[in-house]
């Protein structure tokens, strides 16, 4: 497999503060990535540079080879799809027109829609399961229908490439398994290439095949979930104390934090 | 859903279409009422060339300049309104609110004052230097607006706010060149400032037809990325927008054409604001429709005057007309927004 999506000795930072630091990281095609780090760590921000919503200060981001920023920003939304955290749509937005917004990068000003587009748009509808929901406005949905509506706009765009900032915010648990079961299938049945930033570091075990743990803007450990997910990098990175045992399901790393009051002595 | 998407497309084709023949009508009515009153058959004949000769002059000197600048400039302003709203996302941005419409005041009775005390108001200035002036105070407070409120960006409730600020500067500077001008200029200018369609002939039809044939489909081509810029910044340019781009080329579009409208027929109260709205609601989209808004302010603006004409025994000026109508939709607004601000 090939590196679809990679940054090389990347800066980016906000103002005076360098919030990712010469970080260098490669996205091999067909594989799902999830990031993690405490709070502020530059994970978010990782995410945005690599899909050019926010510039390099130094080094490149580049998609198949070629310098992010020095692409057509149309052509680069052809190919790589990304789901800000908590996007936002206007009042009285109808789903089925959230999901057609998706097809933007397709259209021209004088093709503005096709039968390529309405066929996408329903695939996109089905594949998430909310075709039945297509004509409720995205406003009256409830958390994990929301997620899925823009999740279908994502795949209506028919990237290969998905980077989500934390799809599972403010959704219950079940909801959460939900639509990373959604991500699973969009990995293994389609071969899309997802890099995800996640909260769960027990999900992100479950479903990621390579897990980048960063602190302070910069790797400090990927790999497979088995080998990133130990008992001292929880201390080192998140300064956690915590057991990692096997997940009695998916035979994966489960972290069970000690806390407190269970800590002897 | 293509299904889902064609039938909202006929719904708004629809809409359009119903628009155009209602056009038509209050355009034939508008002409038929007056101080000569004309049935719509003589109306019909004396747009098609024929008639009495006093029906031809009545019909093509008098009555169809001012109703076409009417509809001309409802529709720029109805236009003008629907991209300020859908680029801001907020039914509050409009030409009105954000500064244009009283910037391009201030400009045009600077001319009507300073003009006037210099005794050169007649013809000339008052057909070309009054529009040019209207035109140039709208972009120059549009575009200080807009400048004032860019931040690597622009974002909708700070340009609100700024307009807030320019208009009540543009207001000010106009109340100014009132007091220091001459008592009857300053009652020209009173009249015109409330926004009239009097006296209306094709010299004012023709500039903002010109605008409006440029700028129309200019708006109407670049609008095709209005709908992937309802969304946040990140998600606009997820789609492949240059967000900053389209929305400065649409914003400087949108302030042109209150612009030149505001220069023809003086300041019209609320059409730009409410117009959009209408058309959102008639056409059931979630976003205001840009050739639904053209239709619904032209036909606004018409209504208005021919009801301004006829309801009082002296005419109203269009600007008091749509200001009544518009003032109770304003509060409403504010009133909703702070509801949903609490939620």
């Amino acid at each position: 497999m090939s590196v679809r999506l990679e940054a090389s000795s990347l800066c980016v930072g906000y103002g005076e503060r360098l919030v990712v630091d010469t970080l260098d990281l490669s996205v091999v095609g067909g594989t799902v990535t999830a990031v993690i780090g405490p709070n502020g760590c530059g994970k978010s921000t990782l995410l945005r540079a690599l899909g050019r919503l926010l510039p390099a200060r130094s080094g490149a981001v580049l998609l198949d080879g070629k310098q992010i920023d020095r692409m057509p920003t149309r052509d680069v939304a052809r190919v790589l799809g990304l789901l800000p955290q908590s996007p936002s749509a206007p009042e009285g937005l109808t789903v089925a027109d959230l999901v057609a917004r998706g097809r933007h990068p397709h259209q021209s000003w004088y093709r503005q829609w096709s039968s390529d587009d309405a066929a996408a748009v329903e695939a996109a509808l089905a594949m998430t399961g909310i075709s039945d929901l297509a004509e409720r406005t995205v406003d009256e949905l409830s958390g994990g229908q929301r997620q899925r509506a823009w999740i279908s706009m994502a795949l209506a765009q028919g990237t290969d490439l998905l980077l989500l900032d934390e799809p599972t915010t403010y959704l219950d648990l079940a909801h959460q398994i939900d639509v990373l079961d959604l991500v699973q299938e969009l990995h293994s049945s389609m071969g899309r290439t997802v890099v995800m930033v996640l909260h769960d570091l027990n999900l992100a075990a479950r479903y990621a095949d390579n897990i980048v743990a960063m602190r302070d803007g910069r790797i400090v450990a990927q790999g497979a979930p088995g080998e990133v997910l130990t008992e001292g990098m929880l201390s080192d990175v998140f300064g956690l104390d915590a057991r990692v045992v096997e997940d009695p399901v998916s035979g994966t790393p489960l972290v069970v934090p000690v806390g407190s009051r269970h800590r002897s002595s | 859903m293509g299904a889902t998407s064609f039938r909202l497309r006929r719904r708004s084709l629809v809409v359009v279409a119903v628009a155009l023949v209602l056009l038509a009508a209050v355009l034939v009515v508008d002409i038929m009422i007056g101080d000569f009153p004309l049935t719509a058959s003589q109306v019909i004949d004396a747009l098609l060339g024929g008639g009495t000769r006093r029906d031809q002059f009545v019909v093509t000197e008098l009555r169809l300049p001012r109703a076409l600048t009417g509809l001309l400039v409802g529709g720029a302003l109805g236009l003008s309104g629907a991209i300020f709203q859908a680029i801001v996302r907020n039914p509050l941005a409009s030409p009105d609110i954000l500064g244009v419409t009283w910037g391009a005041g201030a400009g045009a009775v600077s001319v009507i004052t300073f003009a006037g005390s210099l005794g050169v108001v007649t013809g000339g200035a008052a057909s070309v230097g009054l529009p040019l002036a209207g035109l140039a105070g709208g972009l120059i407070a549009g575009l200080l607006v807009y400048a004032l409120a860019w931040r690597q960006g622009i974002e909708g409730f700070r340009m609100v706010l700024v307009g807030i600020g320019v208009t009540a500067v543009a207001g000010n500077v106009t109340h100014y060149l009132l007091t220091v001008g001459d008592v009857q200029d300053a009652g020209r200018a009173m009249v015109w400032i409330t926004g009239s369609l009097n006296g209306r002939g094709w010299e004012h039809v023709v500039p903002v037809a010109l605008a409006l044939v440029v700028l129309i489909p200019v708006a109407l081509i670049g609008g095709h990325v209005l709908g992937a810029l309802q969304f946040g910044d990140e998600t606009s340019r997820g789609l492949g927008v240059r967000v900053n781009v389209a929305r400065s080329f649409l914003i400087i579009v949108a302030i042109v054409l209150a612009s030149v409208a505001t220069a023809a027929a003086g300041p019209i109260a609320f059409v730009a604001l409410a117009t959009p709205q209408i058309a959102l609601r008639l056409a059931g989209t979630a976003q205001p429709p840009l050739f639904g808004s053209v239709v619904v302010g032209g036909v606004l603006v018409v209504l208005s005057d021919l009801v301004g004409r006829t309801i009082y025994r002296i005419e109203l000026p269009v600007g008091v007309v749509t200001a009544v109508l518009g003032a109770p939709y304003l509060m409403y607004l504010l009133v909703r927004s702070r509801r949903e601000a609490r939620v």
